[in-house]
């Protein structure tokens, strides 16, 4: 009936875990219960859990990665506080296994449930404002990829508290990961999470790729969109051709496990290496995927705040198509010393240098727009100067790998492990806050606390040095990554520091959640009445914070790259039409959520092997498809005097701060 | 023309660099390599890490001196708020990194093929063959010419080159001595190549550097390199040992267990290195296949 389900499947004995699990059970009836008391259900059902609306759509995104981020980061703490202790004949603190569970937990989650939702909560905001667009272009399958993305993040979460995660690694190589040495559900669960993510992700591709190649407005030809627009259609290429190698990838270790086929084992023809070299020609990839966004938030950034259009425009975005094309011939970078020949190797690890020019170039590009610019210290210029620094030694490092004998001593060691944090970090994470802070009055329709922002920045960045530094030291020193315990105490106080390190990000994470609370508190304070509070360029900014559901209530008319500056310029930046026409826009439904639900029962029963419920789930998803399908009451209209009524009362806002609109530009310039 | 540049250039930094690092720093491994393979590889990241910096330094600066400048409060900077093409920047920044990648790209191509693990060192000389066998969670070493065996200890003589077969008789690993240089994959049922070189007797600590489940903190073996008498009276030692490591020894040794102490075997079953590769290929107790040739990493080589 349960399959191999049981009461002994929860970790009774692994106190640290079940005090986890019921502190994460006690704030969640909390906020059930407050949801209840301030009888926000329906509110939140209408408003939010069934919305197609791509703004909606996308602060769920976000919140969903700031949450798997306050995890991910939990797990961070917990390997640097066991590492900074489990020195000589000390094991630790986690009961053995634990450690592995966590490692795993922590690269899968950062990746697959806070970088991927982060970028595509932010693209879902951006994207078809800055396109001139009024929703994606199929606003039901946004919010089928985002259900499917939350299920999945459930159940990493149900992991927890319900038997075990992976024990193999976030990357999970075969054979580790077959039956035969992985018994427990722990791999199960990684692969069921990744899969339905990844499907989410494919959806998401296709969904933006699709949006932006047909719904901008009329006259932003490609030449002309906004550096996030071509970065995100990047990054769809990418997830569009990536996606499904993993997909395959992770079936064929499924059919390994489920049904005792070989595809991966070392026996009867099987091969791990297959798996290897599959996994990173998703993975590589992978990491363009969640860095590209950050690219374009900092480009936009960079733009805004130095009070220039972005240097080298063309140049750049021919730079983000040559990484995207490279980033698929580099995978094998990943593992020079699994035995491939010199030939192989060096081919693999010029190609991987290749990527450094594009992406140099990409460097100098926001130097020089900030160069005879006139640059504003707001916290998202912060942490995109944090980034400029700090990426460019984690670039360094990163080709230095990239030197097949260089690798031959550094590769799976703490310098590796450094390395790409000091990609990911500032590369995407800093990108991505960046994003959150410069998008935040857009959405809510006020300011996030600088004062609070530029604090978390300096803890991110100092914690940032202190928790990595030290780690490049312990790759030269031999010490290699995913270590329970070890003897030698001479890596101990480089682990120590690292851990002080982390507790210094900690602090900043302490201090973003003191920024939003003090911002929601004073939102009165800071409302953005003129829908452009930082002397925006794009288009997002012609419109009012937050925008009305259908963004725009006239498709505008794009005569250049950064089209509101443009208009901004030409003295038409506010200019009322004189007529407004009916809106058709999409319906709510709740179809998305239940999908995304019966995912989530699917990959709980296969994890658990209750057959029952999982065929009868993968029906109901089947039924729920073919009734959305049958539905062809899928839109509604908003009246021309709705809208009217609209767009009066922002013009009214408009006048009321009529002294402090960025109109005009080109007098202030000089 | 490039490449004997950026050596003449280099060289003379690398070495500063090298000597600053070293003299405080022999409790970094790496930084203190006992063998030319280890050397040689320290040297490349060393030419290549130098080479960076001349894109790295500028990069920094400006990161740091642009936004200082060209800040808003500050009136006397310029502000060209059209100005966002240059073609001769444009060409700057394309032609500089490029240029820096080919150099490195050059490096590359060269060292990676001198430094190629399957490369015997100096084919002039015969090298000491050791045959390396991945178990959960400990290394087995067999010296098939001298015919013994030992777990989670391996002694070299100094100057002389070490020939390793590497495989596994369970998940993936990574066989890695970090003073002595390169690291090798090992995995069942094929096998990989590895050829170092110590130079220096001494104690050094050896590591699977591929994380493979439980045991795997506790997968280190420590390495003795002595000199070629001392390594000859050692093997004699061994050879007195009582134990000998037959199939059913084997078979007792590769079950799943931490922490194995060192041990040494004066006898190895013959081909055990072979038939353990074998084994991984097929499957016990099902469909036998025909064993594929000998040396594999089909394909890989």
């Amino acid at each position: 009936m349960f399959g191999k389900l049981s009461l002994s499947s929860i970790p009774w004995d692994n106190t640290l875990i079940m005090s986890a699990v019921s502190g994460m059970l006690l704030l969640g009836l909390v906020i059930l219960a407050l949801i209840t008391y301030y009888q926000k259900w329906t509110y939140l059902w209408k408003e939010w859990l069934t919305s197609v609306d791509h703004k909606r759509i996308g602060v769920m995104y976000i919140v969903l990665a700031l949450v798997m981020l306050l995890r991910g980061f939990s797990d961070a703490i917990l390997m640097r506080m066991q590492q900074s202790v489990a020195a000589g004949t000390s094991h630790g603190f986690l009961v053995p296994g634990h450690f592995d569970q966590i490692f795993s937990a922590h690269g899968t989650i950062m990746i697959i449930f806070m970088a991927m939702p982060f970028l595509v909560g932010l693209m879902n905001i951006a994207v078809p404002q800055q396109i001139g667009a009024r929703d994606v272009a199929f606003p039901f399958l946004n919010s089928v990829s985002f259900w499917l993305t939350a299920a999945a993040a459930a159940l990493v979460m149900v992991s927890l508290g319900v038997g075990e995660f992976s024990k193999a690694g976030w990357s999970g190589y075969s054979p580790l990961t077959e039956r035969q040495f992985s018994p427990g559900t722990g791999v199960d669960y990684w692969i069921w999470s990744i899969q339905i993510a990844g499907i989410g992700s494919l959806l998401t591709g296709i969904n933006f790729f699709v949006t932006i190649l047909k719904l901008r407005a009329p006259g932003m030809h490609l030449m002309r969109m906004p550096i996030f627009v071509w970065t995100t259609l990047f990054t769809n290429v990418l997830m569009i051709l990536a996606f499904p190698v993993l997909t395959v990838a992770l079936a064929l270790l499924t059919f390994d496990r489920y049904l005792d086929m070989h595809f991966f084992t070392s026996t009867l023809g099987g091969n791990p290496m297959m798996y290897v070299n599959l996994f990173w020609i998703w993975g590589h990839p992978e990491v363009y995927i969640v860095i590209l966004p950050a690219f374009g938030v900092f480009s936009e950034v960079v733009a805004t705040f130095s009070g220039k259009p972005l240097f080298g425009y063309r140049s750049l975005v021919y730079a983000t198509a040559a990484i995207t094309v490279l980033s698929f011939s580099v995978w094998l970078h990943h593992f020079f010393t699994m035995g491939a020949g010199a030939n192989v190797n060096a081919a693999f690890g010029i190609a991987t240098m290749l990527i450094a020019i594009p992406t140099g170039v990409k460097i100098f590009n926001w130097l020089f727009t900030m160069y005879r610019g006139r640059v504003r210290f707001t916290s998202p210029m912060y942490w995109m100067i944090g980034f400029l620094t700090t990426f460019t030694i984690g670039g360094m490092t990163g080709v230095l790998l990239a030197v097949p004998p260089a690798d031959f001593v550094l590769h799976n060691s703490l310098f590796l492990v450094a390395h790409f944090h000091n990609m990911l970090i500032p590369g995407s994470l800093f990108g991505f806050f960046a994003g959150y802070t410069y998008w935040f009055p857009k959405v809510t329709g006020f300011m996030l606390d600088e004062k609070w922002g530029k604090r978390a920045f300096w803890c991110w960045l100092i914690g940032f040095y202190l928790a990595f530094m030290p780690l490049y030291v312990l790759g030269f020193m031999g010490m290699p990554r995913r270590m329970e315990h070890y003897s030698n105490l001479a890596w101990q106080p480089y682990l120590i520091v690292a851990a002080i390190g982390t507790s210094v990000i900690l602090l900043g994470i302490i201090f973003q959640i003191t920024q939003l609370v003090v911002s929601i508190r004073r939102r009165h304070d800071t409302r953005d009445l003129s829908g452009d509070p930082w002397d925006g360029r794009t288009l997002e900014w012609s419109i009012s914070s937050p925008p009305p559901a259908y963004n725009f209530a006239i498709i505008p008319v794009v005569h250049g790259i950064d089209a509101f500056e443009d208009m901004k310029e030409r003295g038409i930046a506010y200019q009322q039409p004189h007529s407004y026409h009916d809106i058709t826009m999409p319906r709510n439904t709740g179809k998305g959520l239940i999908i995304g639900g019966l995912a989530f029962v699917f990959g709980f029963s296969m994890i658990w092997y209750i057959w029952w419920l999982a065929i009868f789930s993968a029906l109901g998803m089947l039924f729920t498809v073919i009734a959305r399908s049958m539905d062809d009451d899928v839109e509604y209209v908003i009246p021309a005097a709705e809208v009217e009524r609209i767009e009066n009362e922002r013009y009214q806002k408009l006048l009321s701060i009529a002294g402090n609109l960025h109109a005009d530009r080109l007098v202030r310039g000089g | 023309m490039i490449k004997t540049n950026c050596h003449s250039a280099f060289a003379g930094l690398s070495v500063l660099c090298l000597a600053a690092f070293l003299s405080g720093c022999s409790s970094i491994p790496l930084l203190d390599p006992k063998g030319p393979i280890g050397v040689t590889e320290l040297h490349d990241i060393v030419v290549a890490f130098v080479l960076m910096l001349i894109v790295v330094i500028p990069v920094i600066f400006m990161a740091l001196w642009f936004p200082r400048k060209y800040r808003a409060s500050n009136p006397n900077a310029e502000y060209d708020p059209k100005w966002s093409h240059s073609v001769k920047i444009d060409l700057v920044t394309w032609l500089v990194p490029a240029a820096i990648v080919l150099a490195l790209g050059t490096l590359s191509w060269k060292e990676t093929h001198k430094l190629d693990p399957f490369k015997p060192i100096d084919p002039s000389v015969r090298p000491i063959s050791i045959e390396v066998v991945s178990l959960d969670w400990k290394w087995l070493f067999i010296y098939p010419e001298q015919n013994i065996a030992t777990v989670n200890q391996l002694v070299l003589p100094a100057d002389v080159p070490v020939s390793f077969r590497i495989t596994s008789d369970t998940v993936m690993t990574s066989f890695f001595i970090p003073q002595l240089g390169s690291q090798i994959y090992a995995m069942a049922g094929m096998q990989t190549r590895l050829h170092l070189l110590a130079d220096t007797p001494g104690v050094y600590f050896g590591q699977n550097q591929q994380y493979s489940g439980r045991g795997y903190s506790d997968m280190n073996f420590k390495v003795s390199v002595t000199s070629l008498n001392q390594f000859k009276a050692w093997v004699q030692k061994v050879k007195q040992s009582p134990n000998r490591l037959d199939l059913a020894r084997f078979k007792e040794i590769s079950k799943p267990s931490i922490d194995f102490p060192v041990a040494s075997y004066s006898w190895v079953e013959q081909g055990l290195f072979d038939s353990i590769m074998d084994k991984n290929r097929n499957y016990p107790g099902k469909i036998a296949i025909p064993p594929r040739e000998k040396v594999t990493s089909s394909g890989m080589h």
